[in-house]
């Protein structure tokens, strides 16, 4: 294991016990790798030509404002949003449910607004402020008042969908459409729970929504 | 997903040189091509992002008539003052699309430019069924499969596909036109005129001398610049979505209708249907039909029904024409009740 943990630079693993998520995340580092070398094929079968048109890129170096800090990183043009937040900046938070859009686990804020971070490409958020719900609590540990909200009323059953809720709870209440049960219903429609914990969730945005609290 | 190769220009006039490129798509907010091209629906070797062209979003009153940039989100559309006071229709039609995440990327253009829901065009890779949108000439799966959801109107053996965009509708009722600019000209379109049935596909194709699976008017390298919305007939409009589930579900069928009355009598009336053929359905002869007439369900209705004769359902979507007539009713009905 030591050595996979090597491949993740900066990452204090040395007194670490194999967790869970540690474990993951290593078996995950090499699926991606592999996932590099079938992508490297395709790119080979593809006889695209070696050197793009004039005006275009084949590596991109972009510049965000992840949950607060500034981060350069270059990408290949397909990776999406997603992509580059669970396995570039390691923020596995933000999960990949259905990857086409449908079921909003992987709802993120892009300039404060919610987006699927699966049907955005890394590319078209250079320059742009994402929030993920790893950047929700407080720097001390607090917790934002909507995933305290979502502990309170017990708002999820299996989790799975549970950042991506946060997150769109988040910008649900701060659009102001948390006003009743069947208006955050309306505007949390793009977040499945296949739980089915949407009286809880519904109940923990209103509670939120009515202490005040914006994102 | 293959790779391509990316450029971000900040002007329309870059953009377009850009997307004159051999094999090279446009992006916008990419809530569909990035599915396109999970799926194999498309693989483009260059990819513009048009996501920075700054002149091609927002919304303003020209003259007497509504300028929308392309790249205006449907979040930005349905929340605008000015859309829902002159056009409530398109507001609501945005409003009702996809879901509050997918809005905020979604863009105008990219919306009318979406592919049907079709199951058996939308699946990934090589595909174990003919499509002949996917493989031209393969034939249709559609025509004889799981076509619960698909056309009524307009329809060939070819392919039986809806267009599912629920702006189009709206745009469609209130005959608003498309800005397209090319590599040599600029041109506009009228929204109802925009997408083509494969029946009128098909006249395309034979007139071209070859197999073509056209969709809209759109050519090579051009790219929606705007779309123009006439004001003066719209503050009374409505658009009515039926659909499976309440929120965040492609429409069954829907309808938009915007009108003029005057002293209980319809002066004016426009309707579109969705999702019964491959572009909005204007119900043309309902529409003149019903000038003169009382705003009563019973008079409304039985003209409505007079206009869906030239249905042609599938074996399995006959009720598709009920729902789409009785939906008719409904949009002029609440569009009637607007002020």
């Amino acid at each position: 294991m030591n050595g996979f943990h090597a491949t993740h630079a900066g990452e204090n693993t040395v007194n670490e016990p194999v967790s869970r998520r540690n474990f993951l995340k290593a078996s995950s580092a090499v699926a991606s790798s592999s996932l590099v070398s079938s992508s490297s094929q395709a790119e080979m079968q593809l006889a695209r030509p070696a050197n793009p048109p004039a005006g275009f890129s084949d590596r991109l170096s972009l510049r965000f404002e992840v949950n607060g800090k500034q981060v350069a990183v270059e990408l290949e043009p397909r990776v999406t949003l997603l992509d580059y937040l669970r396995e570039r900046a390691g923020l596995t938070g933000t999960k990949k449910g259905c990857n086409e859009g449908a079921c909003g686990v992987c709802t993120v804020l892009l300039d404060g607004k919610r987006v699927n971070a699966c049907l955005t490409l890394a590319a078209s958020c250079d320059g742009a402020r994402i929030t993920t719900v790893e950047g929700l609590a407080s720097a001390n540990g607090t917790l934002h008042p909507v995933q305290a909200a979502f502990i309170e009323h017990d708002a999820f059953q299996c989790g799975y969908c549970t950042p991506g809720q946060v997150v769109s709870a988040v910008a649900c209440i701060h659009e102001g459409h948390a006003s009743d049960a069947a208006t955050v219903h309306e505007w949390m429609s793009g977040n499945l729970c296949r739980c089915a914990a949407y009286p809880q969730i519904a109940a923990a945005v209103l509670d939120a929504a009515k202490k005040g609290e914006r994102a | 997903m293959n790779n391509f190769s990316y450029s971000r220009p900040q002007s329309a006039p870059e953009a377009v040189k850009l997307g004159g490129v051999d094999a090279t798509m446009f992006l916008a907010g990419g809530t569909e091509l990035l599915n396109w091209m999970r799926l194999g629906i498309s693989a483009p070797a260059q990819v513009v992002d048009i996501g920075l062209v700054a002149e091609m979003r927002g919304i303003r009153k020209e003259g007497n008539s509504l300028w929308i940039g392309a790249l205006t989100t449907l979040a930005q559309i349905e929340a605008d003052p000015l859309v829902r006071k002159e056009a409530p229709v398109l507001a609501e039609a945005c409003l009702r699309a996809a879901s509050p995440q997918i809005r905020n990327r979604a863009t105008l253009g990219g919306n009318v430019l979406q592919k049907t829901r079709c199951p058996y065009f939308r699946a990934e890779g090589q595909l174990p069924w003919p499509c002949n949108k996917r493989e031209p000439g393969s034939g249709c799966a559609a025509l004889e499969g799981a076509h619960e959801r698909h056309a009524i109107f307009g329809w060939t053996d070819a392919c039986v596909a809806t267009q599912p965009s629920d702006p189009i509708v709206a745009l469609s009722c209130l005959e608003a036109t498309i800005a397209v600019v090319g590599q040599r000209k600029s041109r506009e379109i009228p929204a109802a005129g925009f997408h083509v049935t494969p029946q009128e596909a098909t006249r395309i194709a034979a007139a071209r001398g070859r197999e073509a699976q056209v969709e809209t008017q759109l050519g090579a390298g051009e790219l929606i610049s705007a779309f123009r919305v006439p004001l003066g007939n719209s503050t009374r409009s409505a658009y009515v979505k039926v659909r499976e589930r309440e929120s965040y579900e492609y429409a069954a069928v829907s309808a938009a209708a915007a009108i003029v009355i005057d002293a209980g009598r319809i002066q004016r009336l426009r309707i579109a249907l969705g999702s019964v053929a491959q572009r909005p359905w204007r119900l043309v002869e309902a529409e003149q039909a019903l000038i003169g007439k009382p705003l009563e369900r019973a008079v409304l209705a039985a003209a409505i029904d007079a206009s869906m004769r030239e249905a042609r359902p599938l074996a399995h979507n006959q009720f598709k024409v009920r729902l789409a007539a009785n939906a008719a009713v409904r949009a002029v009905e609440a569009a009637g009740k607007r002020t």
